[in-house]
Protein backbone atom coordinates (compact mmCIF):
# COMPACT_ATOMS: atom_id res chain seq x y z
CA UNK A 1 0.00 0.00 0.00
CA UNK A 2 2.91 2.28 1.36
CA UNK A 3 4.72 1.50 -1.94
CA UNK A 4 1.88 2.02 -4.13
CA UNK A 5 1.32 5.64 -2.50
CA UNK A 6 4.73 6.37 -2.69
CA UNK A 7 5.59 5.49 -6.46
CA UNK A 8 2.09 7.57 -7.05
CA UNK A 9 3.15 10.80 -5.96
CA UNK A 10 6.43 10.45 -7.34
CA UNK A 11 5.24 9.39 -11.13
CA UNK A 12 1.99 11.39 -11.01
CA UNK A 13 4.63 14.65 -10.22
CA UNK A 14 6.84 13.40 -12.84
CA UNK A 15 4.36 13.12 -15.68
CA UNK A 16 2.58 16.15 -15.04
CA UNK A 17 5.74 18.30 -14.79
CA UNK A 18 6.92 16.79 -18.20
CA UNK A 19 3.43 17.94 -19.87
CA UNK A 20 2.97 20.94 -18.53
CA UNK A 21 6.62 21.87 -19.49
CA UNK A 22 7.97 22.43 -15.82
CA UNK A 23 9.85 19.60 -15.69
CA UNK A 24 12.92 21.44 -14.00
CA UNK A 25 10.68 21.60 -11.08
CA UNK A 26 10.99 17.85 -10.14
CA UNK A 27 14.61 18.20 -9.30
CA UNK A 28 14.04 21.38 -7.24
CA UNK A 29 11.33 19.34 -5.63
CA UNK A 30 13.55 16.95 -4.48
CA UNK A 31 16.15 18.86 -2.82
CA UNK A 32 14.16 20.62 -1.02
CA UNK A 33 11.79 17.96 0.39
CA UNK A 34 15.12 16.12 1.73
CA UNK A 35 16.17 19.17 3.14
CA UNK A 36 12.82 19.60 5.07
CA UNK A 37 12.63 15.94 6.01
CA UNK A 38 15.99 16.02 8.00
CA UNK A 39 15.14 19.61 8.96
CA UNK A 40 11.51 18.72 10.72
CA UNK A 41 13.19 15.33 12.02
CA UNK A 42 15.99 16.99 13.78
CA UNK A 43 13.61 20.03 15.38
CA UNK A 44 11.65 17.37 17.00
CA UNK A 45 14.04 16.03 19.10
CA UNK A 46 13.93 18.78 21.61
CA UNK A 47 10.46 18.78 21.98
CA UNK A 48 9.89 14.90 21.81
CA UNK A 49 12.91 14.45 24.33
CA UNK A 50 10.98 16.90 26.48
CA UNK A 51 7.73 14.93 27.08
CA UNK A 52 9.14 11.33 27.14
CA UNK A 53 10.70 12.60 29.72
CA UNK A 54 7.81 14.49 31.51
CA UNK A 55 6.19 10.92 30.70
CA UNK A 56 8.79 9.23 32.53
CA UNK A 57 8.38 11.28 35.81
CA UNK A 58 4.57 10.42 35.09
CA UNK A 59 5.03 7.10 35.22
CA UNK A 60 7.66 6.49 38.47
CA UNK A 61 5.48 8.84 40.44
CA UNK A 62 2.48 7.06 40.03
CA UNK A 63 0.16 9.31 38.02
CA UNK A 64 -0.66 6.21 35.31
CA UNK A 65 -1.07 3.87 38.20
CA UNK A 66 -3.81 6.26 39.44
CA UNK A 67 -5.42 6.47 36.40
CA UNK A 68 -5.67 2.97 35.60
CA UNK A 69 -7.41 2.92 38.54
CA UNK A 70 -9.75 5.53 37.85
CA UNK A 71 -10.49 3.57 33.75
CA UNK A 72 -11.08 0.14 35.76
CA UNK A 73 -14.57 0.41 35.63
CA UNK A 74 -14.72 1.65 32.26
CA UNK A 75 -12.47 -1.09 30.82
CA UNK A 76 -14.62 -3.81 32.25
CA UNK A 77 -17.87 -2.53 30.81
CA UNK A 78 -16.17 -1.93 27.31
CA UNK A 79 -14.42 -5.89 27.68
CA UNK A 80 -17.47 -7.76 28.88
CA UNK A 81 -15.60 -11.14 27.81
CA UNK A 82 -12.45 -10.35 29.46
CA UNK A 83 -12.68 -11.69 33.65
CA UNK A 84 -11.73 -8.42 35.64
CA UNK A 85 -9.16 -10.55 37.32
CA UNK A 86 -7.45 -11.90 34.19
CA UNK A 87 -3.94 -10.15 33.47
CA UNK A 88 -5.24 -9.03 30.17
CA UNK A 89 -7.27 -6.33 31.74
CA UNK A 90 -4.46 -4.81 33.49
CA UNK A 91 -2.40 -4.84 30.89
CA UNK A 92 -5.58 -3.44 28.57
CA UNK A 93 -6.17 -0.24 31.26
CA UNK A 94 -2.18 0.13 30.95
CA UNK A 95 -2.67 0.48 27.29
CA UNK A 96 -5.91 2.50 28.08
CA UNK A 97 -3.77 5.04 30.21
CA UNK A 98 -0.74 5.43 27.50
CA UNK A 99 -2.90 6.41 24.87
CA UNK A 100 -4.58 9.08 26.80
CA UNK A 101 -1.70 10.38 28.41
CA UNK A 102 -0.99 10.91 24.40
CA UNK A 103 2.24 8.01 25.14
CA UNK A 104 2.11 6.78 21.54
CA UNK A 105 5.94 4.69 22.22
CA UNK A 106 4.71 3.29 25.58
CA UNK A 107 1.22 2.28 24.37
CA UNK A 108 2.54 0.17 21.98
CA UNK A 109 4.11 -2.53 23.73
CA UNK A 110 1.45 -2.25 26.53
CA UNK A 111 -1.21 -2.79 23.80
CA UNK A 112 1.21 -5.77 22.71
CA UNK A 113 0.65 -7.58 25.68
CA UNK A 114 -3.07 -6.86 26.03
CA UNK A 115 -3.06 -8.87 22.91
CA UNK A 116 -0.58 -11.81 23.93
CA UNK A 117 -2.90 -12.05 26.86
CA UNK A 118 -6.00 -11.63 25.21
CA UNK A 119 -4.70 -14.71 22.56
CA UNK A 120 -4.30 -16.96 25.49
CA UNK A 121 -8.56 -16.30 26.27
CA UNK A 122 -8.30 -17.04 22.16
CA UNK A 123 -6.94 -20.50 22.36
CA UNK A 124 -4.61 -20.28 19.21
CA UNK A 125 -6.85 -19.09 16.85
CA UNK A 126 -5.83 -17.36 13.96
CA UNK A 127 -9.48 -15.31 14.35
CA UNK A 128 -9.57 -12.13 16.28
CA UNK A 129 -11.75 -12.48 19.26
CA UNK A 130 -14.51 -9.90 20.32
CA UNK A 131 -12.33 -8.30 22.73
CA UNK A 132 -9.44 -8.28 20.41
CA UNK A 133 -11.54 -5.99 18.06
CA UNK A 134 -12.64 -4.00 20.41
CA UNK A 135 -8.89 -3.40 21.87
CA UNK A 136 -7.90 -2.12 17.77
CA UNK A 137 -10.92 -0.35 17.85
CA UNK A 138 -9.82 1.74 21.27
CA UNK A 139 -6.15 2.07 19.67
CA UNK A 140 -6.92 2.92 15.99
CA UNK A 141 -9.15 5.82 17.15
CA UNK A 142 -6.27 6.57 19.79
CA UNK A 143 -8.37 8.24 22.77
CA UNK A 144 -5.54 11.28 23.51
CA UNK A 145 -5.04 14.14 25.92
CA UNK A 146 -2.06 15.61 25.47
CA UNK A 147 -1.49 15.41 21.32
CA UNK A 148 2.21 16.18 22.31
CA UNK A 149 3.70 15.57 19.03
CA UNK A 150 1.33 17.89 17.37
CA UNK A 151 1.87 20.53 20.06
CA UNK A 152 5.91 19.95 19.52
CA UNK A 153 5.20 20.72 15.32
CA UNK A 154 3.47 23.55 15.97
CA UNK A 155 6.12 25.18 18.32
CA UNK A 156 8.88 24.22 15.75
CA UNK A 157 6.41 26.28 13.00
CA UNK A 158 6.26 29.14 15.50
CA UNK A 159 2.88 28.92 16.39
CA UNK A 160 1.30 31.64 18.60
CA UNK A 161 -0.63 29.02 20.59
CA UNK A 162 1.06 25.55 19.64
CA UNK A 163 -1.29 24.11 23.09
CA UNK A 164 -4.37 25.85 21.26
CA UNK A 165 -5.30 22.43 19.57
CA UNK A 166 -5.97 20.48 22.85
CA UNK A 167 -9.31 21.57 23.13
CA UNK A 168 -10.26 20.43 19.64
CA UNK A 169 -8.39 17.63 19.96
CA UNK A 170 -10.03 16.23 22.91
CA UNK A 171 -13.70 16.64 21.38
CA UNK A 172 -12.46 15.30 17.87
CA UNK A 173 -11.15 12.10 19.65
CA UNK A 174 -13.83 11.94 21.97
CA UNK A 175 -16.25 11.65 18.81
CA UNK A 176 -13.84 9.49 16.83
CA UNK A 177 -13.60 6.89 20.01
CA UNK A 178 -16.99 6.71 20.68
CA UNK A 179 -17.96 6.27 16.61
CA UNK A 180 -15.74 3.39 16.88
CA UNK A 181 -17.09 1.88 19.67
CA UNK A 182 -20.60 2.28 18.53
CA UNK A 183 -19.22 0.50 15.23
CA UNK A 184 -17.01 -2.07 16.92
CA UNK A 185 -20.54 -3.07 18.94
CA UNK A 186 -22.80 -2.72 15.37
CA UNK A 187 -20.57 -4.65 13.22
CA UNK A 188 -20.58 -7.55 16.00
CA UNK A 189 -24.67 -7.57 16.42
CA UNK A 190 -24.73 -7.58 12.24
CA UNK A 191 -21.97 -10.38 12.01
CA UNK A 192 -24.02 -12.61 14.74
CA UNK A 193 -27.30 -11.95 13.44
CA UNK A 194 -26.05 -13.10 9.62
CA UNK A 195 -24.20 -16.12 12.01
CA UNK A 196 -27.57 -17.24 13.13
CA UNK A 197 -29.94 -16.59 10.06
CA UNK A 198 -26.73 -18.92 8.52
CA UNK A 199 -27.41 -21.78 11.21
CA UNK A 200 -30.95 -21.87 10.74
CA UNK A 201 -31.07 -22.64 6.88
CA UNK B 1 -16.32 28.63 23.26
CA UNK B 2 -13.80 31.04 25.28
CA UNK B 3 -13.96 28.22 28.34
CA UNK B 4 -12.19 25.85 25.51
CA UNK B 5 -9.56 28.48 24.83
CA UNK B 6 -8.78 29.38 28.36
CA UNK B 7 -8.63 25.63 28.87
CA UNK B 8 -6.29 24.82 26.28
CA UNK B 9 -4.10 28.20 27.14
CA UNK B 10 -3.41 26.66 30.46
CA UNK B 11 -3.46 22.86 30.33
CA UNK B 12 0.02 22.50 28.81
CA UNK B 13 2.04 24.48 31.49
CA UNK B 14 -0.97 22.80 34.02
CA UNK B 15 -0.01 19.37 32.97
CA UNK B 16 3.62 20.42 33.62
CA UNK B 17 3.16 21.86 36.95
CA UNK B 18 0.86 18.52 37.77
CA UNK B 19 3.48 16.53 36.56
CA UNK B 20 6.22 17.76 38.68
CA UNK B 21 4.34 17.96 41.85
CA UNK B 22 3.28 14.15 41.42
CA UNK B 23 6.89 13.75 40.86
CA UNK B 24 8.49 15.25 44.15
CA UNK B 25 5.57 13.92 46.75
CA UNK B 26 6.24 10.43 45.67
CA UNK B 27 10.49 11.22 45.90
CA UNK B 28 10.77 10.37 42.39
CA UNK B 29 14.31 11.44 41.56
CA UNK B 30 12.52 14.46 38.85
CA UNK B 31 16.20 15.53 36.84
CA UNK B 32 17.46 11.87 36.45
CA UNK B 33 14.07 10.24 35.65
CA UNK B 34 13.41 13.12 33.10
CA UNK B 35 16.42 12.97 31.07
CA UNK B 36 16.11 9.00 31.52
CA UNK B 37 13.17 9.32 29.16
CA UNK B 38 14.68 12.28 27.01
CA UNK B 39 17.04 10.31 26.02
CA UNK B 40 14.68 7.89 24.27
CA UNK B 41 13.15 11.38 22.44
CA UNK B 42 16.57 11.21 20.92
CA UNK B 43 16.85 7.63 19.28
CA UNK B 44 13.19 8.40 18.54
CA UNK B 45 12.95 12.08 15.71
CA UNK B 46 16.64 10.39 14.51
CA UNK B 47 14.78 7.23 13.35
CA UNK B 48 11.73 9.49 12.00
CA UNK B 49 14.63 11.08 9.31
CA UNK B 50 14.38 7.99 6.64
CA UNK B 51 10.63 7.82 6.86
CA UNK B 52 10.53 11.99 6.80
CA UNK B 53 12.93 12.06 4.22
CA UNK B 54 11.25 9.76 1.97
CA UNK B 55 7.68 11.08 2.38
CA UNK B 56 8.57 15.02 1.62
CA UNK B 57 10.37 14.33 -0.98
CA UNK B 58 7.36 12.78 -3.02
CA UNK B 59 4.82 14.88 -1.65
CA UNK B 60 7.51 18.10 -2.32
CA UNK B 61 8.10 16.51 -6.12
CA UNK B 62 3.73 16.01 -6.09
CA UNK B 63 3.11 19.84 -5.01
CA UNK B 64 5.78 21.55 -7.05
CA UNK B 65 4.99 19.88 -10.20
CA UNK B 66 1.27 20.70 -10.24
CA UNK B 67 0.22 17.31 -10.03
CA UNK B 68 -1.26 18.05 -6.45
CA UNK B 69 -3.27 20.86 -7.87
CA UNK B 70 -4.93 19.30 -10.56
CA UNK B 71 -5.98 16.24 -8.29
CA UNK B 72 -8.02 19.13 -5.73
CA UNK B 73 -9.27 20.66 -8.55
CA UNK B 74 -10.48 17.44 -10.02
CA UNK B 75 -12.06 16.31 -6.82
CA UNK B 76 -13.69 20.06 -6.03
CA UNK B 77 -17.16 19.60 -7.45
CA UNK B 78 -17.62 16.88 -4.91
CA UNK B 79 -15.88 18.48 -2.24
CA UNK B 80 -17.57 21.52 -3.18
CA UNK B 81 -20.99 19.93 -1.92
CA UNK B 82 -20.13 18.36 1.12
CA UNK B 83 -18.26 21.58 2.34
CA UNK B 84 -14.87 19.59 2.58
CA UNK B 85 -11.86 21.92 2.44
CA UNK B 86 -9.96 20.61 -0.52
CA UNK B 87 -6.65 21.08 0.83
CA UNK B 88 -7.10 18.70 3.63
CA UNK B 89 -8.01 15.74 0.91
CA UNK B 90 -4.41 14.45 0.61
CA UNK B 91 -4.03 14.23 4.60
CA UNK B 92 -7.11 12.71 5.24
CA UNK B 93 -6.39 9.85 2.61
CA UNK B 94 -2.57 9.38 3.84
CA UNK B 95 -3.89 9.63 7.69
CA UNK B 96 -4.93 5.90 8.52
CA UNK B 97 -2.01 4.73 5.86
CA UNK B 98 1.25 6.11 7.15
CA UNK B 99 1.67 8.01 10.26
CA UNK B 100 5.18 10.15 9.35
CA UNK B 101 4.00 10.13 5.54
CA UNK B 102 0.84 11.99 6.93
CA UNK B 103 3.21 14.16 9.53
CA UNK B 104 5.67 15.41 6.08
CA UNK B 105 1.93 16.30 5.16
CA UNK B 106 0.73 18.13 7.93
CA UNK B 107 4.40 19.97 8.28
CA UNK B 108 3.97 20.83 4.17
CA UNK B 109 0.35 22.37 5.49
CA UNK B 110 1.76 24.53 8.20
CA UNK B 111 4.45 25.76 5.81
CA UNK B 112 1.94 26.99 3.10
CA UNK B 113 -1.06 27.91 5.31
CA UNK B 114 0.20 28.43 8.73
CA UNK B 115 -0.14 26.70 12.17
CA UNK B 116 -2.58 29.39 13.11
CA UNK B 117 -4.82 29.33 10.29
CA UNK B 118 -8.21 27.26 9.71
CA UNK B 119 -6.36 24.62 8.01
CA UNK B 120 -3.78 24.24 10.40
CA UNK B 121 -5.32 23.87 13.44
CA UNK B 122 -7.54 21.59 11.61
CA UNK B 123 -4.60 19.37 10.44
CA UNK B 124 -2.93 19.64 13.90
CA UNK B 125 -6.38 18.27 15.39
CA UNK B 126 -6.83 15.68 12.49
CA UNK B 127 -3.02 13.91 13.00
CA UNK B 128 -3.67 14.45 16.81
CA UNK B 129 -7.49 12.56 17.02
CA UNK B 130 -6.44 9.57 15.68
CA UNK B 131 -4.08 6.83 14.77
CA UNK B 132 -2.27 5.21 11.86
CA UNK B 133 -4.98 1.98 11.53
CA UNK B 134 -3.51 -0.09 8.82
CA UNK B 135 -0.14 0.23 10.95
CA UNK B 136 -1.72 -0.79 14.03
CA UNK B 137 -3.83 -3.27 12.38
CA UNK B 138 -0.88 -5.10 11.21
CA UNK B 139 1.19 -4.51 14.25
CA UNK B 140 -0.72 -5.72 16.55
CA UNK B 141 -2.70 -9.18 14.86
CA UNK B 142 0.96 -9.72 13.34
CA UNK B 143 2.09 -10.08 16.87
CA UNK B 144 0.07 -12.83 17.69
CA UNK B 145 -0.61 -14.57 14.35
CA UNK B 146 -4.33 -13.25 13.78
CA UNK B 147 -4.94 -13.64 10.16
CA UNK B 148 -8.97 -13.30 10.36
CA UNK B 149 -9.33 -9.78 11.41
CA UNK B 150 -13.47 -10.02 10.89
CA UNK B 151 -14.80 -6.31 11.01
CA UNK B 152 -11.88 -5.00 12.68
CA UNK B 153 -10.80 -2.84 9.35
CA UNK B 154 -13.68 -0.94 8.84
CA UNK B 155 -14.03 -0.08 12.48
CA UNK B 156 -10.77 1.41 12.25
CA UNK B 157 -11.45 3.27 8.88
CA UNK B 158 -14.93 4.29 9.23
CA UNK B 159 -13.62 5.57 13.02
CA UNK B 160 -10.98 8.14 10.28
CA UNK B 161 -14.13 9.30 8.32
CA UNK B 162 -15.94 10.19 11.51
CA UNK B 163 -12.33 12.02 13.06
CA UNK B 164 -12.07 13.92 9.71
CA UNK B 165 -15.09 15.48 9.65
CA UNK B 166 -15.34 15.94 13.90
CA UNK B 167 -12.01 17.64 13.50
CA UNK B 168 -13.47 20.39 10.96
CA UNK B 169 -16.46 20.54 13.04
CA UNK B 170 -14.45 20.97 16.29
CA UNK B 171 -11.98 23.47 15.06
CA UNK B 172 -14.61 25.56 13.64
CA UNK B 173 -17.12 25.61 16.29
CA UNK B 174 -13.54 26.96 18.90
CA UNK B 175 -11.97 29.48 16.23
CA UNK B 176 -14.64 30.29 13.78
CA UNK B 177 -13.77 29.24 10.43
Amino acid sequence: MMNFIWFSLFMSGIIVAALTGRIHMVTEGVLTGAKDGVFISLGLISVIAFWLGMMKIAEESGLIQILSKRLRPFATWLYPSVPSDHPAMGALIANMSANILGLGNAATPLGLKAMQELQTLNGTSDVASDAMCTLLAMNTASLTLIPATMIGLRMEFHSKNPGEIIGSTILATLIATGAAIILDRFFRRTEQIRCRRRNRS
Amino acid sequence: MSVFATISAFALPMTIAAILIAGIVHKVPLYESFTEGAKEGFTTSVSLIPHLVAMMVAVSVFRASGALQLFIQALSPLLHIIHFPAELVPLALLRPISGSGSLALVTDLFKHAGTDSFLGRVASTMQGSTDTTLYVLTVYYGSVGIRKPRYSVKVGLLSDLVSVFASIWAVSMMFGK
